[in-house]
């Protein structure tokens, strides 16, 4: 990989309970390029992402072993700022979720609670986000409507809007289309590209025509186990393990 | 199998429906007879007794055997004490389910002790509460008062108010805390932005049974606010209540007396009412904004 790693996940582990869910997972992220992780559902995909912003702490029985190094700090080293880490990283989950509150409260949330700024700065932030996210022009006029009667597909544009109102680095999304219709999920797959250009992104998909899409790395996951990882355009074409092989092909799903 | 066994099997079918439908109506029947019964009694026999100066006046001739005036001294004495207790209790309760629902990890086992100890809190009758409370109110040397009332109500209400507004909070689904968290919110930010304000009907709903409960025991009062004539003017005199003044004039040999009990019951009745009309009001007003 020529571009320097963003992220670096070394040895992680992760069990719930005595189920161990990922196995010994080490892979370097690169800045600036979106990372497609794939593989079949259950196989550890979300968990890996979700350890990425340590939002697996709050779960009941889990362990982590590993380290999981952040423009290279490891996040879980018990000085690190839980906060901070977090603040790093915008998160688009598989279902959106907005906060309950105003669509400009939700773009608001972050900045108001990292930096005190004032109303000025806030409303001019609040428009540049909803911008970034394709959002403006749709919402411009009612930005004290509750975020919940936006269309589910505007909602998780305000998700990203808001998470990039805090300022990260990163952007993580966990199968951020799979409640979306297809003109929306093409709208999100087409801001996650041009936002590659400033942020870090990456991925969870199941969907493989869409890894296909967007993604410049792949990660491949299959029963905790990270099997294969590499340029996008290498896997697809010359996937150098059999598993990595048959899931391309569909025979294991 | 036979067309005909088919058929009687669906004929038993549809008469077992029947059946429990009747069941179920006969039930709601009872329910909403209960209601209409209780309400109709109460102001069928508080009639003759209620007269605008119920509720404008204190009593004349003292509580018990008083004909004359109105029970102000118990409608203002129990406002106070409900509305002090509840404060209290929201003071105690919010912490505590805040902390058992954002802070605490699903299996914790601290979060099931307190749960299983508010579930045993909210069992345990309101006249141990108030035994209790004259305990407490003995051992600060206070006097029966209005204070000592709010304590003991407090007591009783902050239970119900816990277990009632833990049943929303439980509801929040786990990924928008997540959201929050994913955000760089901290924990109290979560649950005071985004916790308190998705469930604000539900914690409405829960302070306002509280305060229901509340204002209408007599055993937590009985003890520890005392009664009196007059309307208290500090947290350390004495304080009438709504409940006792029922207890009280129901105790009289005198019907006309009687009567005044139905009477301050129906206003005892209505008051509950309007406290609960306003609170769903307010509860719809914050509903706008929550995430189905």
């Amino acid at each position: 990989m020529e571009a320097r790693p963003h992220i670096s996940v070394q040895n992680l582990s992760v069990y719930f309970d005595e189920q161990l869910v990922l196995k010994d997972v080490s892979v370097d992220i690169p800045d600036h390029k979106i990372t497609v992780i794939i593989g079949p559902s259950g196989c550890g995909k979300t968990t890996l992402l979700k350890s990425l912003n340590r939002l697996l702490d709050p779960l009941d029985g889990v362990r982590i072993g590993g380290r999981v190094l952040v423009d290279g700090i490891d996040i879980y080293d018990p000085r690190t700022e839980v906060t901070e880490v977090r603040k790093k990283m915008g998160l688009l989950s598989q279902r959106p979720q907005a906060l309950p509150m105003s669509i400009y409260d939700n773009v608001a949330y972050g900045p108001r609670i990292h930096n005190h700024i004032d109303k000025k700065r806030l409303d001019e932030t609040v428009e540049h986000y909803l911008r970034v996210a394709g959002l403006w022009e749709e919402v411009k006029d009612r930005l004290d409507d509750p975020a919940a009667r936006l269309s589910v597909g505007q909602q998780q544009r305000l998700c990203l809007a808001r998470g990039l109102a805090v300022g990260p680095e990163i952007i993580l999304g966990d199968e951020p289309t799979s409640a979306l219709d297809p003109q929306s999920s093409q709208n999100v797959e087409r801001r996650l590209i041009e936002l590659k250009a400033e942020y870090t992104v990456i991925v969870v998909t199941h969907i493989l025509r869409q890894a296909k899409r967007i993604a410049d790395y792949i990660a491949f996951l299959y029963l905790g186990e990270l099997v294969e990882h590499g340029p996008a355009a290498e896997v697809f074409a010359n996937p150098r393990d059999p598993r990595t092989r048959a899931y391309l092909t569909g025979e294991i799903s | 199998m036979t067309p005909s066994f088919e058929n009687r099997r669906l004929r038993r079918r549809k008469m077992e429906e029947r059946i429990f439908r009747a069941l179920m109506a006969a039930s709601m029947l009872v329910v909403i007879g209960c209601l209409i019964l209780i309400v109709g009694t109460i102001i069928w026999k508080g009639l003759p007794a209620m007269k605008l100066s119920m509720i404008t006046q204190t009593p004349k001739g003292g509580y018990y055997l008083g004909k004359e005036g109105g029970i102000l001294n118990a409608i203002i004495g129990s406002l106070y004490l409900a509305s002090g207790a509840t404060v209290l209790a929201i003071l105690f309760s919010l912490p505590v389910v805040l902390y058992i629902n954002v802070y605490a990890k699903k299996r914790s086992r601290l979060a099931s002790l307190t749960r299983f100890s508010l579930d045993v809190l909210w069992g345990v009758p309101s006249i141990v509460y108030g035994a209790f409370g004259f305990i407490i109110m003995i051992f600060f040397g206070l006097r029966a008062s209005l204070l000592a009332g709010i304590l003991a109500v407090a007591l009783l209400e902050f239970p119900i108010m816990s277990r009632a507004a833990d049943e929303v909070i439980r509801m929040v689904p786990r990924e928008l805390l997540e959201a929050s968290y994913s955000l760089g919110a901290t924990r109290l930010e979560t649950a005071l932005k985004v916790v308190v304000r998705q469930c604000l009907p539900g914690l409405l709903t829960a302070v306002l049974i509280a305060f229901g409960r509340g204002i209408g025991d007599a055993a937590s009062v009985l003890f520890t606010a005392g009664f009196t004539d007059r309307i208290p003017t500090s947290l350390f005199q004495p304080a009438a209540t709504l409940p006792l003044a029922i207890f009280f004039q129901l105790g009289t040999p005198f019907p006309e007396v009687q009567q005044r009990a139905y009477a301050s019951a129906a206003i005892l009745t209505v008051l509950i009412l309007i406290i609960s009309l306003v609170a769903r009001g307010l509860g719809k007003r914050y509903t706008r904004h929550i995430i189905k």
